[in-house]
């Protein structure tokens, strides 16, 4: 009932404003409109930045000022536990691109009717959390014939897997959205025309004019290895996420200090998809007539 | 034997038949056009000399070598592609040095044969641009030089003018036809566009559902059409109904009208057939004042197009039973030409060779009308 008075209420006042919107000079619509964007946009900002605000407020609370950042910088598990982060980001992006980027070109140069299928696969992450895929993991690969965890080589392998699939929605996606802006038919026939076979094609043809899709991908990639917490804490694996959480137990100004941390690494990462992007994009797009 | 050879080839699509039982026997140095309309198997046959589609049956061969089983990058085929399917990520030089680095020639070698094709397609010093740097024109030519870079056996052009504007259009297909004789290099083109394939082409191949429709020099197709569908299709033309009047005179009548066409006819005196007249063919003039050779059908003019060169003028046939047939004549331009004005009665002329029986007769009449334009000739 009230909802309804209210709806009603806000359908008058849009009326009104469209009432006057009418009768307003063109100038002063658009200055209002202006005003409006102008609104939602600061709203955004702030829903964005508050939080970071407080967490940096915070991480000032210890005293001396900026000790909690000294002393994240200063604990070598901080570098240890990023450094192996990284390495497993990385292994994750190439093992992902070895199988992924000629999945999606075969899918979408021989196998199209098949695309429905293969995007359903690759958005199971989204449909099964990482808790259930790690035990999955772990229940499988922790006695023989495979005991993997019981080895730290074994339990990283089990770990960059996981990471994989986790990275199929993101990395799958981008590909294909990169093999999307090309003619690839056309492509790899003119290129088989000239003599060329299926390894020399992807690798002198495909992938360079995939690069800035593979690497929004291969950033997007690092972000979620570097952040994942619940794998990486169930293999027992000394990363990034569970030393974050880790220190939020006994140094809980540092953990605000190093979560800002992590979060000025991401943007650096999305700063140097951005300028190494630049450029690119019409060299990667422009095919066929102009 | 010939140089390029298609024997029975047949391509399936599931239940669908895009290509049955095709034959040709193309010359070393020969350019053939594969023309039709879109859907009538051109391009699937010149896929599958390509080698990107497997023939259901039949088999080709260049050079007296079986290349029907041949993955395609294990024929020596040139490709140009409607569109370019240049590299993007590579230079004009790197895209017409591709197939030769394939090949691990030295890179002097390619460097040299690279600067040669860039002389001969006119993009000398734009080697290091980009494909996106070239205008449409140019990337197709660049498209031409990489696929010309591997000395291919037989050179296969896929629409390669169809996505350029008409004036760079025409002004290509000179240069193509140009350097094709220069190299001498067997030549298969596939258009739905009968100019470009009557000025190109030594032979051409009109196809249609998959079928061939009739293959041979743009002359005989123009002129003595074996089929009514290459009648129609290549060229304006008049498609009108008559009824055979005497077989042996080759004698037939138009609404009552009496006229003798220089083609055999097959058909009972008293049935109808379809008879063809391009509007080159014909011409405007006064009624009979005496007799002569020339067949003659009372008119009215319709309505004047002026073309440029040409002016296509519509008539419609004089009826007894109401409206007849409107046909088209043309007329060269002409400053002091006088036209009649619409709807002013008018006598359509024309020889008895410029008339075809259509639908009966097929190759026999064709080549018996080929016999009789050199006898005239």
């Amino acid at each position: 009932m009230s909802m309804g008075a209210g709806t009603n209420r806000l359908g008058q006042g849009i009326e009104a404003m469209q009432g006057k919107a009418k009768d307003a000079p063109p100038k002063q619509r658009t200055s209002r409109w202006r005003f409006a964007w102008w609104l939602v946009f600061i709203a955004g900002v702030v829903y964005f930045f508050l939080p970071l605000l407080g967490t940096f407020a915070f991480s000032m609370k210890s005293i001396p000022a900026f000790s909690a950042y000294t002393g994240v910088l200063q604990d070598p598990k901080f570098y240890s536990t990023l450094g192996y982060s990284f390495v497993v980001g990385v292994i994750t992006i190439i093992v992902s691109i070895a199988l992924l980027v000629p999945t999606a070109y075969w899918v979408r140069l021989r196998m199209p009717r098949a695309r429905p299928i293969v995007e359903f696969i690759t958005l199971l992450p989204f449909v099964v959390p990482p808790i259930v895929l790690v035990f999955g993991l772990i229940s499988t690969f922790s006695h023989p014939p495979l005991p993997f965890t019981h080895t730290d080589i074994g339990s990283t392998a089990l770990l960059v897997c996981g990471y994989v699939i986790l990275s199929f929605p993101y990395m799958y996606r981008a590909v294909d959205t990169g093999l999307r802006s090309m003619d690839v038919q056309s492509l790899t026939e003119a290129a088989q025309s000239l003599g060329a076979g299926w390894g020399r094609i992807l690798i002198t043809v495909i992938l360079p004019n995939l690069r800035v899709a593979l690497l929004s991908g291969a950033f997007l990639t690092l972000a979620i290895v570097v952040g994942e917490f619940t794998m990486a804490n169930f293999l027992a694996r000394p990363a990034f996420a569970p030393y974050l959480s880790g220190l939020g137990s006994n140094e809980p100004y540092q953990q605000s200090a190093l979560a800002l941390i992590s979060f000025a690494l991401t943007w650096l990462a999305m700063g140097m998809i951005a300028l190494l992007g630049r450029g690119n994009r019409s060299r990667i797009t422009v095919t066929g007539a102009r | 034997m010939a140089f390029l050879e298609l024997t029975g080839v047949q391509k399936q699509f599931g239940d669908v038949t895009a290509v049955l039982d095709f034959n040709l026997a193309a010359e070393r140095g020969e350019f053939v056009s594969f023309l039709g309309p879109s859907g009538c198997g051109k391009t699937t046959t010149l896929r599958m000399i390509a080698g990107f589609e497997h023939p259901t049956a039949g088999s080709i061969q260049i050079d007296g070598t079986d290349i029907t089983g041949r993955a395609p990058n294990q024929r020596n085929v040139g490709m140009v592609f409607q569109s370019y399917a240049l590299f993007p990520n590579m230079t004009v030089a790197s895209n017409v040095g591709f197939g030769l680095k394939i090949r691990r020639r030295p890179q002097a070698e390619i460097d040299k044969r690279v600067a040669e094709l860039l002389a001969l397609i006119h993009l000398e010093g734009r080697g290091d641009r980009y494909p996106w740097q070239l205008s449409g024109g140019q990337q197709q030519r660049v498209a031409l030089a990489r696929a010309l870079a591997i000395s291919p056996q037989v050179l296969l052009l896929d629409e390669p003018l169809s996505a350029l504007d008409a004036k760079i259009r025409v002004a290509l297909r000179h240069e193509i036809r140009e350097i094709q004789r220069q190299l001498g290099i067997t030549t298969v083109y596939v258009t739905h566009d009968q100019e470009e394939a009557l000025e190109l082409s030594d032979r051409i191949v009109v196809m249609s559902e998959g079928r061939v429709e009739q293959i041979g020099t743009p002359f005989e197709i123009y002129n003595f059409p074996a089929t009514p569908f290459v009648a129609t299709f290549v060229g304006t033309l008049n498609a009108v109904e008559a009824r055979v009047e005497d077989q042996a005179a080759h004698r037939l009548s138009l609404n009552g009208h009496s006229f003798v066409t220089a083609s055999d006819i097959e058909t009972p005196a008293g049935q109808a057939v379809m008879v063809a007249m391009r509007p080159e063919m014909l011409t405007l003039g006064e009624p009979a004042t005496e007799a002569d050779d020339v067949n003659r059908l009372p008119a009215t003019i319709h309505d004047i197009a002026f073309l440029g060169s040409v002016i296509r003028i519509r008539v419609r046939l004089a009826s007894p039973g109401g409206d007849g047939a409107l046909i088209h004549v043309d007329t060269f331009n002409n400053p002091n030409l006088a036209l009649p004005p619409v709807g002013s009665q008018v006598t359509v002329k024309f020889a008895p060779e410029g008339c075809l029986v259509l639908g009966h007769g097929g190759v026999t009449q064709v080549e018996d009308a080929l016999a009789a334009a050199e006898a005239m000739l």
